[in-house]
């Protein structure tokens, strides 16, 4: 590669004018292919859910298991901790609501609703937890366990859909879960429900957590530089396995959420990747609260815009998955050229006495062999 | 004697995906660069042997691009983690969330709501017919031949035995003395990427080409996340990983043998096929403390 083009992929501004032609490019003859015209498309995909109370509405529903999900991969990258699971910690908490779901008949729904969404959260946290142990324990890479434990969960809620819960009426499904387990609806004539101001309320807290206490400043400390963070006295281990709990309750939540305030049942297509689509949101959110929120809405905007292009223009609904790829993997670009850039003028200009701040990677030693270098750009939250 | 045989030849079969997707994760782990994009990159490869063998009636183009859609993935995955110096964790989900999508976005387009056709799959080569079982074993696709005969051999023989293989232990040692020595680290790292993602294609294909001789939606099931913790297993040994491969389908081809016999039928499918992917877990559990990790693992490498 010659010097010049090095040159221009050093600049984020660069980097993101490439990255977003990139994204349109591929994405444009992708739509092109399908037979539509690519501004149509995109006016569908983005603008189109926003023009009726109706379509608003659905789109706040679609984004509810994506904030939940982006909010429980936010925190425990924030740590660190490379919780690639909450699909699978997602499903438990399904399986959880499920099965409370049918026992929970005659419980009034004040007492009723709150089981469902502490038992989600354990059964998501007792998922997350084997990862967890075996990562501070012995030292186990977590992503590759995290992501095994996926289709395991899955696999799991086929053979209670297809065993022992198997609906007589139904093919794969669950028997309906009691009526007085419902999430309560918020407006009249639409499927809006509890689960979205649990993701409003759980991002509001987590933000506060993270900005304004000393837990999350641990936690953040954790995540930019364990090494540091140990020597200053904080109990790396244990701040990473209850980030880790925390992380998978709440991914469990959106499993009850869409259980209970949607499907009523439990269903083995439940989740056409939720856990996945988190991690889209937690990166596209910079890992911040207030990034997660409006990532986790355009998420949702661009899965009913999707919906409405296979309707209106014929173009498969996939194109929303596509989209999120390319949007990730985008955002990595545009924020591996930012750190690079501080490293240089980090480099360029000797730092003052100390660690340079740019750097949380360099300016501790690393637990174990392999540690990745921090991804959340310094100074945010 | 021939259940164990028709267990044998099973676990022979169901591990031919795993090999091509540990050795090629093998190599570009030890350049110094863990792709995640395998699963997508498998998922990939599995539709595009597919479709373009549907197309064309000929499994073998088939199978060529599927190699020409994996030395495009690991090309993007190199143009973001090594050009870019992007984190790889997150790069390579990405690469799996958007390659899974467009190829479920194309799969869309190519059948539009018809019934997924079939193609004629590969033949299974039948070099001992009339050995009995022995010979029933050695039934096999030709994939599963070449994997085990040609491509783990020559992956061993690449990095232990060549100077290509050399420089890419070096690059995924030490970047720094590598390009001392003169040695082009991003050049070697593009070469390990899009060569191991070839292989993984390649994995994903043989199951749409000759096994199933159909796509089906979530085909690959986690075996390119299988794959990832087989090279930690295996700890970055092309042997020890094709030895876990095997291990992941003898467990695997048990269970669905099991399914069928007088008294486990009461034990669901579903467990007998998660048994496997807990199976691969524990034996990290045992096996995984301490290893050592390339020791350029995940570290972009730039020149200061």
């Amino acid at each position: 590669m010659n010097r010049q083009a090095l040159a221009g992929l050093q600049s984020p501004v660069g980097v993101a004018v490439v990255a977003l032609i990139t994204v349109l490019g591929v994405t444009g003859a992708a739509i092109v292919v399908a037979g539509a015209d690519p501004l149509a498309a995109w006016y569908q995909f983005l603008v189109a859910p926003l023009t009726s109370q109706f379509r608003l509405l659905e789109v706040l529903v679609a984004s509810t298991p994506l904030l939940l999900c982006g909010l429980s991969v936010a925190i425990a990258f924030r740590a660190g901790y490379w919780n690639i699971g909450a699909e699978g910690q997602l499903l438990l908490g399904a399986i959880a609501a499920g099965g409370l779901g049918q026992v929970l008949t005659d419980v009034p729904p004040i007492l009723a609703v709150p089981v469902m969404i502490g038992g989600g959260a354990l059964a998501g946290a007792a998922w997350a937890f084997v990862p967890a142990l075996l990562r501070v324990r012995l030292g186990i890479d977590e992503v590759v366990t995290t992501l095994l434990l996926n289709p395991v969960a899955l696999l799991f809620v086929k053979a209670l859909v297809q065993g022992p819960w198997r609906d007589p009426m139904g093919i794969t499904e669950s028997p309906p879960i009691a009526a007085s387990a419902h999430f309560p609806r918020l407006l009249e004539g639409s499927r809006l429900h509890l689960g979205f101001v649990l993701g409003i309320v759980g991002i509001v807290i987590a933000w506060y957590v993270l900005t304004r206490t000393a837990t999350g400043l641990r936690v953040r400390a954790v995540g930019l530089a364990p090494g540091a963070a140990r020597f200053a006295g904080i109990p790396v281990e244990r701040t990473l396995l209850r980030v880790a709990l925390v992380s998978g309750a709440i991914a469990g939540i959106a499993g009850v959420s869409e259980v209970a305030g949607l499907q009523y049942r439990l269903t083995a297509g439940l989740s056409p990747g939720y856990g996945y689509s988190g991690i889209v949101v937690a990166m596209l959110g910079g890992l911040t609260m207030p990034g997660v929120l409006l990532a986790g809405l355009l998420l949702g905007d661009l899965t009913i815009g999707s919906s409405i292009a296979e309707r209106t223009l014929s173009v498969p609904s996939q194109m929303g998955e596509v989209i999120q790829g390319m949007l990730l993997l985008a955002m990595v670009a545009v924020l591996a050229t930012r750190a690079w850039r501080s490293r240089r003028a980090a480099i360029d200009e000797p730092p003052p006495a100390g660690p340079s701040p740019a750097d949380g990677s360099r300016a501790s030693p690393t637990d174990r062999p392999g540690e990745p270098p921090p991804i959340a750009a310094e100074g945010v939250g | 004697m021939t259940f164990l045989f028709d267990l044998l030849a099973s676990t022979f079969r169901n591990a031919t995906p795993l090999v091509y997707g540990t050795t090629g994760e093998t190599i570009t782990e030890r350049s110094g660069v863990l792709n995640l994009g395998i699963e997508g990159t498998m998922y990939a490869g599995a539709f595009a042997g597919f479709a373009v063998a549907w197309q064309t009636g000929d499994p073998l183009l088939g199978l060529l691009a599927a190699v020409v859609v994996g030395l495009l993935a690991g090309a993007v995955m190199a143009l973001l983690t090594v050009t870019l110096g992007a984190n790889q964790h997150v790069a390579g989900l990405g690469l799996t969330i958007a390659l899974v999508g467009l190829s479920e976005f194309s799969n869309r387009l190519l059948l539009s709501g018809s019934q997924a056709p079939r193609i004629t799959p590969m033949p299974l080569w039948d070099p001992l017919a009339g050995f009995g079982d022995i010979g029933h074993v050695a039934q096999q696709y030709g994939l599963t031949y070449v994997a085990f005969l040609l491509v783990v051999p020559a992956a061993w023989w690449l990095l232990d035995r060549t100077p290509i293989g050399l420089s890419i232990r070096a690059v995924g040692e030490d970047p720094e003395a590598a390009d001392a020595a003169g040695i082009r680290v991003a050049r070697v790292r593009y070469f390990a990427l899009m060569l191991g993602s070839a292989l993984m294609a390649v994995g994903g294909a043989f199951l749409t080409l000759a096994v199933l001789g159909t796509f089906t939606l979530d085909i690959i099931a986690g075996r390119g996340w299988v794959c990832v913790a087989l090279v930690i297993f295996g700890r970055w040994r092309i042997g020890r990983g094709v030895l876990g491969a095997l291990l992941f389908s003898f467990v695997y081809s048990l269970g669905l043998r099991l399914q069928i016999m007088d008294g486990w039928q009461g034990v669901p499918p579903e467990i007998m096929l998660a048994l496997p992917y807990l199976a691969v877990i524990a034996a990290l559990a045992i096996s995984g403390r301490n290893v050592a990790y390339p020791g350029a693992y995940l570290k972009p490498y730039r020149r200061s």
